[in-house]
């Protein structure tokens, strides 16, 4: 099975240890896995500005970059359903299909595809997870409260096979933290606000880490906890998955 | 009262200065979302119910035309006088038409959005009409000359001792009164009087049945029923959207509607109006305002299902820290985002940025309205349209071509993290970028992942 690595661009830029993270897990459970260098970006912060119009060329160049693998793995829900959801080209929409078929969130690869039944991390800590509104809702790595169907969560059913780690529980789980792309830019604000509520809840259940299966949206709250100088830590989910392990 | 100049980045900044407010705001509405998610959890059958109603609602919109014309013909063959209006324009005459024609002065008027959409009351007012909102909610924003800031608790975003304030200047009660009981005896004696004296009844219309031309109307004061059966004229002003094919199919609705918005089993007061009484006149205007240019946007068509429980308003975690004003259009929140620009594109150009598209409204909507997907639709079609700023089209071709190569990519990553490490206070400058005013950045590290990996993979 070769498995191509999809690291977002903000991750690969300041997040390197995500990604290193999550390769040296994957790894881990024997995977065969590589990082085409073609790769940059994959168009979300375009199409969600409005301007889908101006993806074609980071289109065509994910394209070129992930053609031929068996699966495209990446710690990253929003990307990975931008992916999913957006991902054509008029000159080879079959390339662009199988595509959208074999991009997976790290999370959903892992129980669904791999179906690992242990990992032999371990990470004594008290940890909140913030779920990703675009990989919880769009992409069904979790149920949402919304909803009226049996409680599961992906992120979840992994975390759980961590030795020592305890899950906080919080008042909103699936409350949307206010990153939302360019949204935490042209809406200050509100984007803001909306952190410092998810940070409320942390901090009133006594949660020491803050995980969760974006970056982007751990980065706008990382962002609000580091000038507020509040004592958490905050790590992608596959550094904890990646904890303690022997490589 | 309309603060359509000033957009919705803008107001929410405004409204978010008052903390404490905003907490109250955000904590009421999630309560209001808590209480929804307790009773739908009661029905095992919630989903295949949304399914069900968005279904019909589907096959309604689909031939919309026909039950229209059977809707109709009930109606009149019930004796009931019907209207049709192309927009609001046309609507506000058709009713003040009915007016004139009673040389009525005093009209009560229970929850409508659409005469909201309309600018009714303006309208009637600059007429020299009294009009007189009968919904307490409705009452309290318009004596405070204000906007519903919400579909349907259109004063959330007052407080009881504001609402003390409001009714001491208007209603006489004590100063200071902030007892919710005996304002509400207050306002209750106050809208008697308003209901005895009143010429004419107006309501809106929850939903329409084709088969039967029957209308109804969901209350949770009364309000409605009180003033429809006192007044000699009773007129209702619905949009096309309202219609349902059969009086059976309203089980499925009543059932989603309450539960949904408030977490209520069903509304206090589901009125059912089919003909006028002995003596008295019943009027049905029929409204398109911009709702068949809606369905034929295909991307967009399937908002007509909206019924208008609020439930997006309340999940919404952006309606719940920038406050229904901040919307300037009569339906505040994730759907009125979606139905403004339809209504005019330049006005309300900012409303779909106004979400990070989290989904929790799709999630919620008891019709199955993808919200979430129209609002990022929207945003495409303004684009394309021209509606959005030219420095951020430069800046997105700009993005776009950086993006689209992997060597352009890597250089610019590079030099951004270099420049970022030596100038940290360029990229900390608050009036420059926004994210640095209650955020930090993260520290940009000496290698990216790209240049780990080339150093490394034949080790791995």
């Amino acid at each position: 099975m070769r498995v191509a690595l999809f690291i977002p661009c903000y991750v690969d830029q300041f997040y390197p240890k995500v990604a290193i993270a999550t390769l040296r897990l994957l790894q881990h459970l024997g995977l065969d896995v590589h990082y085409p260098m073609q790769q940059t970006c994959c168009g979300q912060p375009m199409a969600n500005g409005g301007f889908e119009h101006l993806t074609g060329s980071c289109n065509s160049n994910f394209i070129k970059a992930f053609a031929g693998y068996d699966y495209i793995v990446s710690p990253s829900g929003s990307c990975v359903l931008h992916i999913k959801d957006h991902l054509h080209d008029d000159k080879q929409e079959a390339a662009a299909s199988t595509i959208r078929h074999k991009v997976y969130e790290l999370c959903e690869f892992l129980t669904d595809i791999v179906q690992v039944k242990s990992i032999k991390a371990s990470f004594p800590q008290k940890v909140a997870l913030h779920q990703g509104c675009h990989g919880q809702r769009g992409l069904k790595l979790a149920s949402s409260t919304e909803t009226v169907v049996p409680y599961f969560s992906k992120p979840v059913q992994l975390l759980k096979m961590v030795e020592g780690l305890e899950l906080v529980d919080l008042d909103r789980p699936d409350e949307c933290c206010g990153f939302g792309g360019t949204f935490c830019v042209t809406e200050e604000a509100v984007s803001s606000a909306m952190g410092l509520s998810r940070i409320d809840d942390y901090t009133k259940h006594q949660a020491t880490v803050i995980t969760g299966t974006d970056m982007s949206c751990l980065m706008h709250q990382e962002g609000l906890i580091k000038r507020k100088k509040l004592p958490f830590e905050v790590m992608h989910i596959s550094e904890v998955l990646a904890s303690g392990l022997a490589f | 009262m309309n603060t359509h100049n000033i957009t919705h980045p803008e107001a929410a900044s405004e409204f978010l200065r008052n903390k404490e407010r905003v907490q109250w705001h955000d904590e009421t509405l999630w309560f209001v979302r808590y209480k929804r998610d307790k009773v739908v959890n009661e029905i095992p059958e919630w989903e295949q119910l949304r399914e069900l109603a968005s279904q019909i609602k589907d096959h309604t919109l689909s031939r919309l035309d026909e039950y229209l014309q059977e809707f109709e013909a009930a109606a009149i063959s019930n004796g009931v006088t019907v209207h049709w209006a192309a927009d609001a324009a046309e609507h506000n005459r058709i009713v003040h038409g009915i007016m004139a024609k009673h040389g009525a002065q005093k009209i009560v008027k229970s929850k409508s959005m659409l005469t909201e959409e309309c600018h009714l009351n303006e309208y009637l007012e600059a007429q020299g009409i009294e009009v007189v909102d009968t919904d307490l909610g409705e009452r309290i924003v318009q004596l405070n000359k204000e906007m519903p800031s919400h579909i349907v608790l259109p004063a959330i975003h007052i407080k009881k001792e504001e609402v003390g304030e409001i009714f001491h200047q208007h209603l006489g009660t004590e100063k200071g009164a902030s007892d919710p009981l005996y304002l509400a005896l207050a306002a209750r004696e106050h809208l008697r009087q308003k209901f005895l004296a009143a010429d004419i009844a107006i309501t809106g219309v929850n939903f329409a049945v084709a088969e039967t031309g029957a209308i109804v109307v969901c209350t949770n004061e009364g309000n409605a029923d009180l003033g429809a059966h006192l007044a000699k004229v009773h007129i209702a002003c619905m949009g096309i959207e309202k219609l349902i094919p059969r009086t059976e199919h309203l089980s499925v609705f009543l059932r989603l509607l309450a539960r949904n918005a408030t977490g209520q089993n069903i509304t206090a007061y589901s009125s059912h109006f089919r003909k006028p009484a002995a003596g008295s006149e019943m009027h049905i205007v029929i409204v398109d305002n911009g709702r068949t240019t809606q369905l034929g946007r295909e991307a967009f068509r399937n908002s007509l299902k909206c019924i208008r429980c609020g439930a997006c308003l309340n999940t919404c975690p952006v309606y719940r820290r920038s406050g229904g004003h901040s919307y300037h259009n009569a339906t505040a929140g994730p759907i009125g985002a979606i139905l403004a620009p339809n209504l005019d594109m330049r006005k309300n150009a900012d409303l779909p940025f106004a979400s990070t598209l989290c989904g929790s409204c799709t999630d919620v909507c008891p019709v199955k309205i993808d919200i979430h997907n129209q609002l990022y639709q929207w945003r495409q079609v303004l684009t394309k349209e021209g509606y959005v700023p030219a420095a951020k089209t430069a800046s997105m071709k700009v993005m776009a071509g950086v993006l689209s190569s992997p060597a352009r990519y890597t250089f610019a990553g590079k030099w951004a993290r270099k420049l970022l490490r030596w100038f940290p206070s360029l990229a900390m400058n608050k009036k420059l970028n926004p994210w640095a005013r209650q955020r930090d950045l993260p520290e940009p590290p000496k290698e990216s992942f790209r240049e780990w990996y080339k150093k490394n993979s034949r080790e791995l």
